[in-house]
């Protein structure tokens, strides 16, 4: 619906701005929220029209941080896309790394030693949980409460300290190879974690108690943000935002890849809808993980870390793989085109922020601007792994 | 020429008075820069400022000056007239309200018996400057920010008004300095005692009417980026921010004379008590400040009218009913 008489020879703003149509009523105002806003969480803008403080209409306007990762990997051979994918996601780098790694290996029909796989899920769980903990205190950055963060913050250190060892970086991992992962984990790793899980459990309950039964939160969250389950059907909404409506979808139960299917562990999943059932699923989470880190730890066998006779500049033959994770924000899918040569022919990536932030214009009408900066945090979202 | 002695005494009270009120507003804001920051820190396990002096101690000396040396910008489409008369607006109503204080046994700038009613009528007139810049600056957040304010302040200012009323039924008085002789030297001969719920009331709106977390509303950085201060840069941001402290001061005071007992203390009454207790409020104010979320809009609405309105209605009744007995 582009029309070309309203201010053609104008050229303010840009083509979101122009085209964005206001409602014929006087009451209304356009509100640019980002993309330099404190509470969008990076570049995300989103176009409100607002009638006082409720939100008519929101639209999200995408690409201000799209980098061409998908095209990046036509141009580059198979090895040498890898440190793209810490950079899609930068809270659960691991999970990129593996949903792409795992494709190529499907592709090529190779066999992950059972440690390499371990290593994986446990490096995988201790990412998932510095995600979440990072998403809990922004999310209470943007309710207002500026201390959480800080607690959050301490506590990823450790984490992050944790993969330094061994992966080499401390937030965008390229640590997973076709085939293994690029270094074996050793006996201070080992320790080290199982000292973080002893450490994490009463933390998590601290915050059980601080944040979660603190009635100001409770009345921010209760009630706010409403995702009916056609909705997320519609919209393809995975994750803990599906979760958080009662649906117990989770990749690494429903598809098991990888060792989890020999792993004891919970999905949970509330049927509350609202943002407070989404904040749940994720404080659960954070201990299903902790679980899942114990329990691979204690399981872990002896043998290689990476396929000794595994391709390091791998050719995979011509064909065609999707592979799907379960990453923090939800299903993360690769689909993988080869026809034979050194390079992908086409690689699509399927991000779950992208589909979670699709149905926020509707979830959103009707209610406050406060409402609006809560439900935007309940979603979770990575704003380079929207754009890509 | 005039002789000295020609000038009226009550005049050279007030210039002494007003200008003793801007030192210690001045010092008062460099004292709750650091006392902020420090406890702030503190709470999130951090040192807080640390490097400017010994523990950072000199650190509000080098955040005035940054503030003061900043380019003033006005933006383009504001009224430049209302724009920058909104800190001024904001921050001088706040020296007025010092003036009937009484910090010590002696220490009462001006004793009138309107006391009361004059911080109050002063203290309000900080909506009017919130408004305006809001208002004025050509910016649809701040403009957000303002409209949040207006609406606040009808929400607050009754109940915090109403609040105050049993005092004055049970000291039969607006003078400041003989609510805080009606009360005792010990906790249990203070008005708090006699009305917990008043006092409750009363400190709550006080976080409304300084507009602090959790009732932040018009500044919500993280829904309107900044509020009704957007816009502001260098002193004009300064101005709104040493009004806010003042206002911060000057609630915790009215809480401290009304309820506290004012300058009285078990021991050695004087001017220090009543900095401590004032001091303290103003700790447990930064506390809950840095502990708790926003509430949102509504939420402040329905808390005032629906729950702290009927409530203070209801007490005093039953004071003016006790009082009328006994």
């Amino acid at each position: 619906m582009l029309d070309t008489t309203l201010d053609s020879l104008d050229l303010r703003g840009d083509f979101y701005t122009r085209n964005f149509q206001p409602h014929p009523s006087e009451n209304r105002l356009i509100l640019n929220m980002g993309p330099q806003h404190p509470s969008t969480h990076g570049v995300l803008r989103v176009i409100l029209e607002i009638d006082g403080e409720y939100i008519v209409r929101a639209e999200p306007v995408l690409g201000y941080i799209h980098r061409m990762h998908e095209r990046m990997a036509e141009v580059k051979r198979y090895e040498q896309y890898l440190p793209n994918l810490g950079r899609i996601d930068y809270l659960h780098a691991l999970a990129w790394n593996w949903a792409y790694v795992g494709a190529v290996e499907r592709l090529m029909g190779l066999e992950v030693p059972k440690r390499a796989e371990y290593i994986r899920v446990i490096t995988c769980e201790l990412n998932r949980i510095s995600s979440h903990l990072l998403w809990w205190g922004a999310y209470l950055l943007d309710l207002g409460a500026f201390t959480p963060i800080m607690y959050a913050f301490a506590d990823r250190e450790i984490i992050m300290d944790i993969l330094q060892r061994i992966t080499g970086s401390r937030l965008t991992y390229c640590y997973y190879r076709f085939g293994g992962v690029s270094q074996d984990i050793d006996d201070k790793f080992i320790e080290q974690t199982k000292e973080l899980c002893k450490y994490l459990r009463p933390r998590l309950k601290m915050y059980k108690d601080f944040v979660t039964d603190n009635i100001i939160f409770r009345k921010r969250v209760e009630g706010i943000g409403i995702i009916e389950t056609e909705i997320l059907r519609k919209y393809g909404a995975t994750g803990p935002v599906l979760r958080g409506s009662g649906i117990a979808y989770d990749v690494r139960k429903t598809k098991p890849y990888s060792v989890y299917s020999e792993i004891e562990f919970d999905v949970p999943s509330y049927e509350l809808e609202d943002a407070f059932g989404r904040y749940l699923v994720r404080m659960q989470e954070m201990e299903e993980s902790l679980k899942i880190i114990e329990q691979c730890l204690e399981q872990l066998p002896a043998g290689d870390f990476i396929l000794p006779k595994a391709p390091k500049r791998p050719k995979p033959p011509a064909g065609e793989v999707y592979f799907t994770v379960e990453g923090a924000r939800g299903e993360i899918g690769v689909h993988l085109l080869s026809d034979g040569s050194a390079y992908p022919y086409r690689l699509k990536l399927r991000s779950p922020s992208f589909s979670n932030l699709s149905l926020f214009p509707e979830v959103v009408k009707g209610t406050l601007l406060a409402d609006a900066v809560s439900i935007l945090g309940s979603l979770d979202l990575v704003i380079p792994e929207i754009d890509r | 020429m005039i002789s000295l002695a020609q000038i009226p005494i009550p005049l050279i009270k007030i210039v002494v008075g007003l200008l003793g009120i801007l030192i210690f507003i001045g010092l008062n804001g460099l004292a709750c820069v650091y006392l902020e920051r420090k406890v702030a820190g503190h709470i999130q396990r951090r040192p807080g400022p640390f490097e400017v002096g010994p523990h950072g101690i000199l650190q509000p000396i080098a955040d005035a000056v940054k503030l003061v040396a900043k380019q003033m910008i006005t933006p383009k489409g504001a009224d430049p007239i209302l724009y920058w008369s909104a800190p001024i607006i904001s921050f001088a109503p706040a020296i007025v309200c010092f003036l009937p204080l009484p910090f010590g046994p002696s220490l009462q700038n001006i004793s009138i018996n309107i006391g009361l009613i004059m911080v109050l009528a002063f203290s309000s007139l900080n909506v009017l400057a919130l408004c305006l810049g809001g208002w004025s600056s050509q910016n649809k957040w701040s403009l957000l920010g303002a409209a949040r304010d207006i609406a606040q302040s009808v929400a607050y200012e009754i109940p915090l008004l109403l609040s105050m009323l049993p005092i004055v039924l049970l000291t039969g008085s607006l003078n400041l300095a003989d609510i805080t002789a009606y009360q005792g030297a010990w906790p249990w001969q203070w008005l708090v005692v006699k009305q917990p719920l008043a006092f409750i009331i009363f400190f709550v709106c006080i976080f409304a009417e300084t507009n602090r977390a959790p009732f932040d509303l018009p500044e919500a950085e993280s829904e309107l980026t900044a509020g009704f201060h957007t816009e502001y840069a260098g002193m004009g941001f300064g101005l709104f921010f040493l009004a806010e402290y003042s206002y911060m001061v000057v609630g915790c005071a009215l809480a401290t004379i009304l309820f506290l007992g004012g300058y009285q203390g078990p021991v050695a009454p004087g001017w220090w008590w009543f900095l401590i207790k004032v001091y303290g409020l103003l700790m447990v104010m930064i506390w809950v400040r840095w502990s708790f979320p926003r509430v949102r809009f509504d939420q402040l609405l329905n808390l005032t009218w629906k729950w702290f309105t009927p409530l203070i209605l209801i007490n005093i009744l039953i004071t003016a009913l006790v009082v009328k007995l006994i």
